[in-house]
């Protein structure tokens, strides 16, 4: 996978959680994704189409979710309802969008499809082709969320 | 120290239209954080043109995405309907590449509001709406 493909999204990921939710996250040390597991209680997932096809997903722990959902709506949450998965979903929009614009700036044309929400234990996270996955491990002060992207080669 | 007058006025309603039900409450907040306290909303194109016949609204924030029909469909419809044609329209999408800009402001879009949006790039654009109106 081509890693130049992979830095807008990092960077993305800070930016939206930055502005829509006064959330700083710390990026950790990228790996390579082994399995289909999510790492977190809810995700998003998009898929990304354009020079080489794929996907992005973003999977937050419990904890995590509720904190940014309440920075982004300004109220208090204390469970995973609609609306944490409407705003999963804008996020999961939000942040693709963000990394499609600044892709767009280097000179690669993406065009992306509707989010998907997945909630439950030990779901799954389908990624929209066999290539390997990225993962980036995020931390907040309300704990963790991974990003994971994968793009055929 | 001379500050410039806020061409914004507040007491027009503003229509939100956004099939995400979370992004009404970001935007209300959004604007209600700029002195805009008179909001409605639509979730889908439909109700959005059925609201613009029955209220006067002053604006129109609509995302591009609003199934089952598109947010630059309901543009084109907004600037067909003699009731609404004149209304301002400002897009509000993840959507900021050069093509998607075009498309909305060949179909009549005002301006255009790229996500993740703040209350400073909401109040600057519709600032710039009521100044060129004006």
């Amino acid at each position: 996978m081509n890693v130049e493909f992979v830095n807008p999204f990092l960077s993305a990921t800070l930016r939206v959680l930055e502005t829509m939710a006064s959330v700083e996250a710390r990026p950790g040390k990228p790996f390579l994704k082994k399995e289909g597991g999510a790492q977190g209680d809810v995700s998003g997932i998009i898929g990304i189409t354009g020079p080489t096809n794929g996907s992005m997903s973003l999977s937050f722990s419990r904890k995590c979710i509720l904190k940014i959902v309440a920075g982004m709506l300004g109220e208090e949450m204390a469970e995973i309802t609609d609306d944490i998965k409407d705003a999963v979903g804008e996020l999961t929009n939000m942040i693709s969008g963000d990394a499609r614009n600044e892709l767009g700036q280097k000179g690669y044309q993406f065009q992306i499809a509707l989010p998907t929400v997945i909630t439950g234990l030990n779901h799954e996270i389908r990624h929209k082709c066999n290539a390997p996955t990225i993962a980036i491990p995020f931390d907040t002060d309300a704990g963790p969320f991974v990003v994971e992207v994968s793009f055929e080669n | 120290m001379v500050t410039e007058q806020s061409a914004i006025d507040f007491n027009q309603k503003v229509l939100v239209v956004d099939d995400v039900t979370a992004m009404w409450k970001i935007i209300r907040n959004v604007l209600k954080e700029i002195g805009s306290n008179h909001i409605c909303e639509a979730d889908n194109g439909a109700a959005a043109l059925s609201l613009l016949r029955s209220e006067k609204i002053g604006l129109v924030l609509t995302d591009w995405n609003i199934p089952p029909m598109t947010g630059l469909e309901l543009l084109q419809r907004i600037r067909r309907e003699p009731a609404s044609k004149d209304i301002p329209v400002s897009k509000v999408t993840t959507k900021g590449q050069k093509e998607n800009i075009l498309d909305a402001i060949k179909a009549g879009a005002d301006n255009f509001v790229v996500k993740p949006l703040t209350a400073e790039t909401i109040r600057e654009k519709i600032e710039q709406i009521f100044r060129t109106r004006k």
